[in-house]
C-alpha cells in the first residue's frame, strides 16, 4: 500500500482531568473510506477536531503527507488539503447558496484578499462554483439564503462546500444526521462519487449501519477516547468486544 | 424566490440614494446659503465615516468605539501640517499621509493584540484607546492647541475670497446666481473625495473580500475551517476602515479650517456614527447615506421646525411648551425610538428585505 496520507500518532487531549481522546494512533490511506463508530461521548467528534484543528492536541502528533500539522490553525490545515464538514449544520446562513460555495472556491484559489473587483464579475470563480452546485443538484436554489433551505438541502450544501474546497482528506461528521430517509441517498451518493476517485482519503463518522455497510472499506471503533478496534467491516462488526460496547446498545439498528 | 430581477425595495433604496447623491452634487446651486452648504459638506463627510464604520459593524461584526479616534488622527494630521507648514498642498498631503500612517499603525496594533479575543473585550480596548487619544489631544496643547483646537489657513484655491472665474468687470463670476469662489471649490473638493471613498467602500463589500467579511460575521469558526485566517482579515478591514475615517478627517479639517476635540475626537461624534448606522441599516452600505442625511438634517433643522410648530400652536394650552425649540433633543429621541421600532433593520435594511419578499 502507498504512503498514508494522514497519520495520528499517540493523539491525546485532556480537558482538566478528563481524557477525551486517549493515545489514538492510526494511519489513513488514499482511496480508502474509513468509518469511525462508537457510542455517544466516545470522542469521535473530538478526534475530528484534533485533526482539522478546532482543538490542539495535549500530546501526540497529526501528520498530513508526512508534514507535522499538530499546531497549525484550521485555516492553514485546510490549505494543506484537509476538508472538514460538521455534525450540526454549520453554514453561512444569511449568504446565498452560491456565495457559500464561492467562499470555498475562492479560499482555495487565493482570491479572498481582492477588494476592488466585484466578485460577481470574476467569471472563473462563478463557473467553478456552478460545477459544485450542479454536482449537488442545488443549481436552482443558488440565490436562496442558506438559512431558507430545507434541512436536507442544507446538508447537501454542507457536502458541496467541502467538495468545493477540493481537499485530499474529506472528513464527514454524521452527514445524514437529522435527514429523512428519502433524502439520505442523495448525500450518500455524493460520498460514493468521491470514493470512486480512488485518490481521496475519506473519514466518516456515522451511526446508521446501512450506511456503514454500503460505504466502509474499513471501520475503526472509538470507546471512551480509546481506539478499540480497527479493520475491515465484517471483521470489526463480528468481533465480540465491539458488539458489547457499541452494537449492543443499538441492537435494532444493527439488525 | 430566485432573483431574476432586482426586488422593488432594493430599487427604491438605490433610487433614493442616487437622488440624495444628485442633490448633494447640486447643493450649492439648489440651497444658496452658507448654512445649507455647511450641512451638505457635513453629510458628505459623515457618509464616509458611517460607510467605513459599516464595514466593521455591519459586514464583519466588529464593534469598535475608536472610529472617531481615526477621524481625529486624520483631522489633526491635516490641521497640524497646515499650521506648521503653511497653507499649501504639500501640507495637505503630508498631513493626510501622516494621519493615515498613524491610523494604520494604531489599527494594526489594536487589531493584532485584541481581535483574537471576544468582541466585548475588543470594544473595551477601542474605547480605552479613543479616550487616551482624546486626553492626549487636550493635553498636548503645544501641538494640538488643547481644548481650543487649531485654526489655520487652507490652500489658496479654497479661500472664500478666491475668484475661480471673473467676469468682464473683474468681479467674481456667477453661475445661476452662485458665486464661483473658493468656498464652492472647497465644497466640491469635499464632495468628490467623499464620493470616491464611498465608492471604494461599495466596491469592497461587493468584492470577494466582502464575501469573506460577511462569512466571518455569519460563522467565524467555519470561515476559519474553509481556509480564511479570520484574525488577518479582521485586522485588514479594521485598517481599511481606519484609513477611510482618517482621510475623512483630513477632508473635514480642510473644510472647517479649524480642528479641535469637539469637531474631531469627541464621543458625541462616535454616538452620531452609531445612530446613523443603526437608523440607516447595518450591513447595507446604502444605509450610511440615508442615516447620515437624516441625522445631520435633524441636528441642524429640527429646532427651526419646532420653532415654527410652537408658533403655529400659539395660544393652545401645553402644545407650544411641548414644541418649544429647547425640547428638540426630546423629539430627536422620540424620532429615533419610532424609527428603530418601525425599521428594526434600519431604513435601508428593512425596505430592502420587504421588497424581496413580495
Amino acid at each position: 500500500m502507498s504512503q498514508p496520507s494522514l497519520v495520528t500518532e499517540n493523539l491525546t487531549i485532556r480537558f482538566g482531568g478528563h481524557v477525551a481522546v486517549n493515545a489514538v494512533s492510526c494511519a489513513f490511506n488514499p482511496g480508502e473510506l474509513t468509518v469511525i463508530v462508537g457510542p455517544n461521548g466516545a470522542g469521535k467528534t473530538t478526534y475530528f477536531n484534533l485533526i482539522s484543528g478546532q482543538l490542539t492536541a495535549s500530546e501526540g502528533r497529526v501528520l498530513k503527507g508526512g508534514e507535522d500539522i499538530t499546531r497549525l490553525a484550521p485555516s492553514a490545515r485546510s490549505h494543506r488539503g484537509i476538508g472538514r464538514a460538521f455534525q450540526l449544520t454549520n453554514l453561512f446562513p444569511a449568504l446565498t447558496v452560491l456565495e457559500n460555495i464561492r467562499l470555498a472556491v475562492q479560499a482555495r484559489s487565493g482570491h479572498g484578499w481582492r477588494f476592488f473587483s466585484p466578485a460577481s464579475r470574476l467569471g472563473a470563480l462563478k463557473q467553478e462554483a456552478d460545477q459544485f452546485l450542479q454536482a449537488t443538484k442545488l443549481s436552482d436554489k443558488a440565490h436562496m439564503a442558506a438559512a431558507e433551505l430545507p434541512h436536507g438541502d442544507q446538508r447537501k450544501l454542507e457536502v458541496a462546500l467541502l467538495m468545493a474546497m477540493e481537499p485530499d482528506i474529506y472528513m464527514f461528521d454524521e452527514p445524514t444526521a437529522g435527514m429523512s430517509l428519502d433524502h439520505t441517498p442523495d448525500v450518500l451518493n455524493l460520498i460514493a462519487t468521491l470514493k470512486e476517485d480512488k485518490t481521496k482519503t475519506i473519514l466518516l463518522v456515522e451511526h446508521k449501519m446501512s450506511v456503514v455497510r454500503a460505504l466502509a472499506d474499513r471501520i475503526i471503533v472509538l470507546h471512551n477516547g480509546e481506539l478499540l478496534a480497527d479493520g475491515p467491516p465484517d471483521e470489526v462488526m463480528q468481533s465480540q468486544i465491539v458488539r458489547d460496547v457499541y452494537l449492543g446498545s443499538s441492537g435494532e439498528d444493527a439488525a | 424566490m430566485t432573483h431574476s430581477s432586482p426586488a422593488r425595495g432594493e430599487l427604491f433604496i438605490k433610487a433614493l440614494v442616487l437622488t440624495i447623491g444628485v442633490l448633494l452634487l447640486f447643493a450649492p446651486f439648489l440651497f444658496q446659503d452658507t448654512r445649507s452648504l455647511e450641512v451638505a459638506a457635513r453629510i458628505c463627510i459623515f457618509v464616509v465615516l458611517v460607510a467605513s464604520y459599516d464595514l466593521l459593524i455591519g459586514y464583519t461584526g466588529i464593534v469598535s468605539f475608536a472610529h472617531t479616534m481615526f477621524f481625529g488622527f486624520g483631522a489633526y494630521g491635516g490641521a497640524i501640517a497646515l499650521k506648521q507648514m503653511g497653507p499649501g498642498w504639500d501640507a495637505v498631503i503630508v498631513g493626510a499621509i501622516t494621519g493615515l500612517a498613524v491610523s494604520i499603525i494604531v489599527a494594526i496594533a489594536i487589531g493584532l493584540l485584541s481581535l483574537r479575543v471576544k468582541a466585548i473585550f475588543f470594544a473595551m480596548i477601542t474605547l480605552a484607546a479613543a479616550s487616551v487619544a482624546l486626553v492626549l489631544a487636550s493635553q498636548l496643547s503645544g501641538l494640538t492647541g488643547g481644548e481650543d483646537g487649531i485654526t489655520y489657513k487652507t490652500p489658496q484655491v479654497f479661500k472664500t475670497a478666491t475668484k475661480l472665474l471673473v467676469d468682464e468687470n473683474g468681479k467674481v463670476a456667477r453661475l445661476f446666481g452662485v458665486k464661483l469662489n473658493g468656498k464652492l471649490a472647497a465644497y466640491y473638493f469635499v464632495f468628490a473625495t467623499s464620493l470616491a471613498l464611498f465608492i471604494l467602500c461599495l466596491r469592497m463589500v461587493a468584492s470577494p473580500l466582502g464575501t469573506v467579511l460577511k462569512a466571518i460575521r455569519e460563522n467565524e469558526a467555519r470561515a476559519e475551517a474553509i481556509g480564511y485566517r479570520v484574525v488577518a482579515y479582521r485586522t485588514f478591514v479594521f485598517c481599511m476602515a481606519a484609513a477611510a475615517a482618517s482621510l475623512a478627517g483630513t477632508i473635514y479639517a480642510i473644510w472647517l479650517k479649524y480642528t479641535g476635540p469637539d469637531t474631531a475626537l469627541s464621543f458625541t461624534i462616535m454616538i452620531d456614527i452609531l445612530l446613523m448606522v443603526v437608523i440607516g441599516g447595518m450591513g447595507t452600505m446604502y444605509g450610511a447615506v440615508i442615516g447620515a442625511v437624516l441625522l445631520v438634517l435633524a441636528q441642524y433643522y429640527l429646532r427651526d421646525l419646532m420653532g415654527v410648530a410652537a408658533e403655529f400652536f400659539h395660544g393652545v394650552p401645553v402644545l407650544p411648551e411641548l414644541f418649544d425649540p429647547d425640547r428638540w433633543l426630546l423629539w430627536l429621541g422620540i424620532i429615533f425610538i419610532l424609527l428603530v421600532y418601525f425599521f428594526p433593520k434600519g431604513i435601508a435594511g428593512t425596505i430592502w428585505t420587504k421588497g424581496a419578499r413580495d
